[in-house]
């Protein structure tokens, strides 16, 4: 397991390789089909971006990679978090709202805003893995139903902190973050004045958090554990039920981070312009990332650039955006089957190089009874 | 092989979700501004659409008749795209931004959702033309942008005028999509307009959604429960402000039979309906967003474009009444002093209810 085995290696980017090589397969096709100019949009999709938008687009990539990782912690348990999307509004709401009130100075109020956070996020995932633990609801039903009232419940209590607005103005938000709680980042790539958000650091904290729990604790131990047979899980004494309940309070808190890049580096308020959608891009992500920290970071990567090129796309070809779509969308599905295929081609290499060392040994003591 | 399977259940789930909830998306904007001054030639107009885009029959095929006028009678070219729903700040920024550096100096944006990215690239970019529909506020404010608003309160009043000439059973109703300032204005026209002709009336309000749920503007079945309610309860007239969602009341004056009107908005909306609701429609109140936007083109064009708010108010055509179907030409006597009180201003109309 320690040692480096370049076969393995192999085999594990082959399965990504594949699947963008298929999407942009089935997608130069359709343009094809639509009598778009297939040529234009890939020169258009591959044409290097400015600094200014590489920022925005490291940007991105640093929130949907809080999304994927809450995903991927319920995933290597078997639990589907379709919820990350209504915990990180529901936990940007809270936290806007009360880092909004100032109680705190400077520093701490970022602190206390992160905390807020984290702990929204972990309530309202609490809700589904209450009721799976002690109702036994699919959380994939209740979290997608939490999803719709997590709308809901926001615009309700944001008409009633919504802030002064400026006159003339049709947003509605939060009372706008003091200036002390702000965190601008900074700025990273030669030639833009665009900063890169300070939660950056954040994001490799809880990326390498993530992986080091999961694979070097106990914790993480009995959660992968459980992800692949619930029953040897409980054979060997580990408590479900608990489990449950842990990593999906674990996938709230760091749904909970989401939106914090934006409110404190971006935006300063939750309000109606807040970007929504980011909990699904980050189960896509999770999937192409495998699961796996370093795989996930360079997923959100490629997704944000894939996003990034999407608004110029039109611009610049008179192609619709929904091309881009339509790639990520045929990326996450081939990226599914790709992995099955390269795990099945994986085994049978396997297999077969056991069945040749077996094949040898079972010839040796027969050539060295010979000799005797 | 059960595993394959729940990944290819959780793959189709997460599909399914991309596209309900129109995708995330989001980027950001180029920072170098490379605001090429003047094209020699003809002028290059870009649009940057609210949700929707063109062929919304609504709000954004407004905006586009501006540009189509513009392009035929100025001879401008442009280059048109749409936001998503839910989209980042920086994505719309981005947009304008790559409409710059593409060549397009005069810029339009549709919608107050682009309020602070256009105060942003206007700012890196001075050289540059902006003007934004319906925001006035200091978001996007700049000594390069034209703030375009709609005085929609004094359409909304002659209409509400209208409808309370017009009732029989004396109560009217009001749909609003998203309970925004924006829609507000709409309402509180529209409650002056038939107060003023019948005090007495009876008027029910309803919103069909809170912000930030902005899908009071783009559902029909919501709009057909909020006008059915109000036309059960006795109103036989129901003025909307709910773009698509509009769709939706018209099929509820449709359902309750004869006698029972709506009131159509933004667009004559007798002329761009579902055929088979037209007849329905008493009038509509006319936001003139071609006006603005053509203007806007041609005061660049001219050399007289002038930064800051501008109103396009009853008295400038920007907001107004239409007549198509002939069923309010009956009171058109009635409503012909209202307008010009408004216009002479001795009628000041509410902007809030």
């Amino acid at each position: 397991m320690s040692r480096f085995e370049p076969r393995r290696f192999l085999l594990g980017l082959a399965a990504p390789v594949l699947a963008l090589l298929v999407a942009v397969l089935v997608t130069s096709l359709i343009l094809v089909i639509t009598g778009d100019p297939v040529a234009d949009v890939w020169s258009q999709m591959l044409k290097a971006p400015k600094p200014g938008q590489a920022t925005d687009m490291i940007n991105n990539a640093v929130v949907l990679y809080f999304s994927a990782i809450a995903v991927a912690i319920g995933f290597r348990m078997n639990l589907f978090n379709i919820g990350v999307d209504g915990q990180y509004r529901v936990a940007a709401f809270a936290a806007a709202a009360v880092g909004g009130q100032a109680l705190l100075p400077g520093p701490l109020n970022i602190v206390l805003i992160l905390l807020v956070a984290m702990a929204t996020g972990a309530l309202w995932a609490g809700i589904a893995a209450w009721l799976k633990v002690t109702r036994g609801v699919s959380e994939v039903i209740s979290t997608i139903m939490l999803n719709s009232i997590a709308t809901g419940v926001v615009a309700w209590l944001l008409a009633k902190v919504a802030a002064e607005q400026s006159a003339g103005s049709n947003d509605i938000g939060t009372k706008r973050l003091p200036d002390s709680s702000h965190l601008d980042g900074f700025v990273l790539l030669a030639g833009t004045q665009k900063k890169v958000y300070g939660l950056i650091v954040l994001a490799v904290v809880v990326g390498f958090l993530y992986w080091f729990v999961i694979n070097r604790t106990r914790f993480g131990y009995d959660l992968r554990a459980t992800g692949r047979s619930e029953s040897a899980a409980v054979a060997s004494g580990v408590n479900v039920k608990r489990m449950v309940l842990s990593s999906m309070l674990l996938s709230g808190a760091v749904a909970g981070m989401v939106g914090l890049p934006l409110l404190l580096g971006e935006n300063y308020n939750y309000g109606t312009d807040f970007q929504a959608g980011l909990g699904f891009s980050g189960i896509a992500i999770a999937l192409i990332g495998r699961n796996n920290a370093i795989g996930i970071a360079l997923g959100a990567l490629l997704w944000s650039y894939l996003d990034k090129q999407a608004v110029t796309l039109p611009i610049a070809t008179d192609v619709d955006d929904s091309i881009v779509k339509i790639i990520q969308g045929v990326m996450v599905l081939a990226v599914v089957i790709a992995y099955e295929v390269v795990r099945r081609l994986g085994k049978r290499i396997e297999q077969q190089q056991v069945t040749r060392e077996l094949a040898a040994q079972d010839r040796q003591p027969v050539a060295e009874g010979a000799s005797a | 092989m059960r595993r394959a399977l729940t990944m290819t259940v959780v793959a189709t789930t997460l599909t399914l979700g991309l596209a309900a909830c129109g995708s995330d998306s989001d980027t950001g904007s180029g920072g170098s501004g490379t605001g090429t001054g003047k094209g020699g030639g003809a002028l290059k107009v870009g649009m940057a659409y609210d949700v929707g885009g063109r062929g919304d029959q609504s709000f954004n095929d407004s905006a586009a008749k501006g540009l189509d006028k513009a392009k035929s009678e100025l001879g401008v070219s442009a280059k048109e795209s749409e936001a998503n729903t839910g989209e980042a700040e920086s994505a719309r920024e981005q947009r304008l931004q790559s409409l710059v550096d593409s060549g397009y100096t005069t810029i339009v944006a549709i919608g107050f959702a682009y309020a602070k990215s256009v105060g942003k690239v206007a700012k890196a970019n001075p050289d540059v033309k902006f003007a934004i529909i319906d925001d006035a506020s200091d978001d996007s404010k700049g000594d390069n942008v034209e703030q375009i608003t709609f005085a929609e309160q004094e359409g909304s009043y002659l209409v509400g005028a209208a409808a309370a000439l017009k009732t029989k059973t004396n109560h009217i109703g009001f749909v609003g999509g998203v309970q925004t300032p924006l829609i507000k204005k709409f309402e509180a026209g529209y409650l002056a307009g038939a107060k003023k002709v019948k005090p007495s009336i009876k008027i029910d309000s309803t919103y069909l959604t809170q912000l930030p749920d902005v899908s009071g503007f783009a559902d029909p079945a919501k709009g057909k429960t909020a006008a059915d309610g109000q036309f059960q309860a006795g109103a036989d007239i129901v003025y909307h402000a709910a773009g698509g969602s509009g769709a939706g009341v018209f099929n509820a004056a449709k359902a309750a039979g004869a006698n029972h009107w709506a009131i159509g908005v933004d667009s004559d909306q007798a002329l761009t309906a579902d055929p088979s609701v037209r007849s329905l429609i008493l009038t509509s109140m006319v936001k003139n967003v071609n006006v603005g936007v053509y203007d806007f083109i041609k005061s660049v064009k001219d050399g007289s474009f002038k930064a800051g708010k501008r109103e396009f108010a009853l008295k400038d055509g920007g907001v107004g009444v239409a007549t198509t179907g002939g069923h309010i030409d009956d009171i058109k006597t009635k409503l012909d002093p209202l307008r010009e009180q408004i216009i002479s201003g001795s009628i000041k109309v509410p902007t809030t209810p």
